[in-house]
């Protein structure tokens, strides 16, 4: 009977000790783990699910990056090869490690129009269907990698210089990157050629970035999240008939607080609290 | 010559399986494209990890076809060879591991003194089981963050970095930590394939009739509890964690071990 007893504590004692020690490995696990997916300033290769799905759906096999160095255009005429564009995460690149992504200060995306990555991609982080037009053929400008974004202060062609060097980069020339032409009101007679990124347009593959003459660029991609804002469904186009109908979709928001009792003008006239 | 056979063999086919991997980013060879998460051979059979999978899957995420048929074919596969023939045959890791291990006897610190055994062996089914539920909390596959495995072969494919720390740490903790620390306790990837191994069809068989109970088997095996049998029954290692390695196969001097086809109708029954 004391035996059987002490068989029954010594069960109950590691069984507590093996759940025990899983809590706490689950917990220091699920913590790196979510400190880890925690790299938003990262593009990924066309077609990439947004950032959240993607990070759960790619296998980090690497067959983009394969396809993507060994892609026919990508050969010298000695037969050599140049790097891909598309490298593997690996430790220290303070990215999830092995998944796929590219920097275009180093090697930017060359828009290959058969997508050499896309297709191989097993798992589907790299969503084909995004990428196919009416004709169901791979159309390279449906890509969304990221969004170009100019600072205005370093970029030269805004102090009057002339420079379109990343206009000249862009494969989608005079499409996702317009010159629009300014009076240069300094001189009184020279003109500023401004260039301006439309994100309509722009996938986001890094040509102007690397293209750009200013030490440190002054066109630079950005994930999309990053390089975009969103208006909501409050604000519409009210001359625009499709647009106003999202005011539909819009839901009342009733703020209750010290601010929102007051009157309008004494409320914008307030200093901003916290 | 002879008792190094598999050992070489295992070498020689863990190698290959990496110059192949290697080639196809380097050289664009399509044998076998990829890393272990998803691979594809002879640029059309589909292949892919079973825990890898398992672990996409507990994000939520719906998987493309090709992994998931590549998983059942890798599953299938190693159902046959033995599951945990991908752990001495496949992974670079065993090579670091072996190496440690080997350097362990060099260094005697295999003496019970020095092996800190607070470990215990079945702790990878749970790392295995909390990999799963920490994909599903935390929204990506949880053991392929810092998984060596991996780490080791998409650096032998496309660079190392700063990931060959982590190698190294596995070396250091099976040198100076425990024996066979990570392969044999705490890898969650043997754990799935010893599941998967569990009812395999190749396995070692023991012959007690020729057997002078030497021990070599044991002292070389790393897994050596699968061996019980030595020197009490003729029986075969049906124990899912026996890695079908064949090192005591290549140290018996007596001819009393030997892989075999198992025999369903009599196993574990004589």
């Amino acid at each position: 009977m004391a035996n059987s007893n002490n068989n029954r504590r010594k069960f109950m004692a590691t069984t507590l000790q093996s759940v025990g020690l899983t809590a706490l490995g689950g917990l220091l696990w699920s913590g790196y783990s979510d400190e880890v997916k925690a790299s938003p300033l990262v593009l990924r290769p066309p077609g990439a699910l947004a950032e959240e799905d993607f990070l759960k759906a790619c296998v980090k096999c690497g067959l983009c990056a394969e396809a993507c160095v060994n892609r026919d255009s990508n050969k010298k005429k000695d037969g050599t090869k140049r790097d891909g564009t598309l490298k593997m995460a690996k430790g220290g690149d303070h990215r999830l490690i092995g998944t796929p992504f590219f920097i275009p200060t180093e090697i930017p995306c060359y828009m290959c129009e058969d997508i050499p990555c896309v297709p191989v991609c097993p798992s589907g982080a790299l969503d084909m269907p995004s990428l196919l037009d009416e004709k169901q053929e791979l159309d390279i400008n449906k890509a969304r990698m990221g969004l170009a974004v100019v600072h205005k202060e370093s970029c030269i062609a805004y102090w009057g210089i002339q420079c379109d060097a990343c206009y000249r980069a862009c494969p989608i020339q005079g499409e996702a990157i317009t010159i629009e032409h300014h009076k240069n009101e300094r001189t009184g007679k020279h003109a500023f050629l401004l260039p301006i990124v439309h994100s309509d347009v722009c996938t986001g593959c890094g040509l102007c970035e690397k293209a750009c003459v200013t030490e440190k660029p002054a066109i630079f991609v950005l994930p999309i999240d990053y390089s975009t804002g969103r208006a909501g469904d409050h604000y519409v186009k009210g001359w625009d008939k499709e647009d106003q109908k999202r005011v539909g979709k819009a839901k009342e928001i009733h703020t209750k607080n010290e601010r929102s009792e007051k009157e309008a003008a004494d409320y914008l006239n307030m200093e901003v609290e916290y | 010559m002879k008792n190094i056979k598999y050992l070489l063999m295992r070498r020689v086919t863990q190698t290959l399986i990496l110059v192949l991997y290697f080639g196809a980013n380097a050289y664009g060879w399509h044998m076998l494209e990829g890393t272990f998460g998803s691979s594809v051979l002879i640029g059309r059979i589909p292949l892919a990890d079973p825990y890898t999978t398992l672990q996409v899957l507990s994000t939520g995420f719906v998987l493309g076809a090709d992994v998931l048929l590549g998983a059942l074919i890798v599953l299938f596969f190693y159902m046959i060879v033995g599951g945990r023939a991908f752990c001495s045959w496949v992974c670079p890791i065993n090579m670091v591991t072996d190496l440690a291990n080997w350097l362990r006897r060099k260094l005697d610190l295999d003496r019970e003194e020095v092996n800190y055994r607070f470990i215990k062996r079945r702790a990878r089914y749970w790392i295995m089981v909390l990999g799963l539920l920490v994909s599903v909390a935390t929204g990506v596959a949880a053991f392929e963050i810092f998984s060596p495995i991996t780490i080791m072969q998409r650096g032998i494919v496309f660079g190392f970095g700063a990931g060959g720390a982590v190698i190294v740490a596995i070396f250091l903790f099976d040198v100076f930590g425990v024996k066979n620390g990570w392969c044999g306790h705490l890898c969650p990837l043997g754990a799935t394939y010893s599941l998967i191994g569990k009812a395999s069809l190749i396995r070692v068989d023991h012959d007690h009739e020729a057997c002078t109970n030497c021990m070599k088997c044991k002292i070389v095996c790393p897994e050596n509890q699968v061996l019980h049998m030595i020197n009490k029954e003729s029986i075969m290692v049906t124990d899912g964690e026996c890695t079908n390695c064949g090192r005591c196969i290549d140290v018996c001097d007596d001819d009393a071990l030997g892989f075999n086809i198992r025999n369903f109708a009599n196993s574990g029954k004589k």
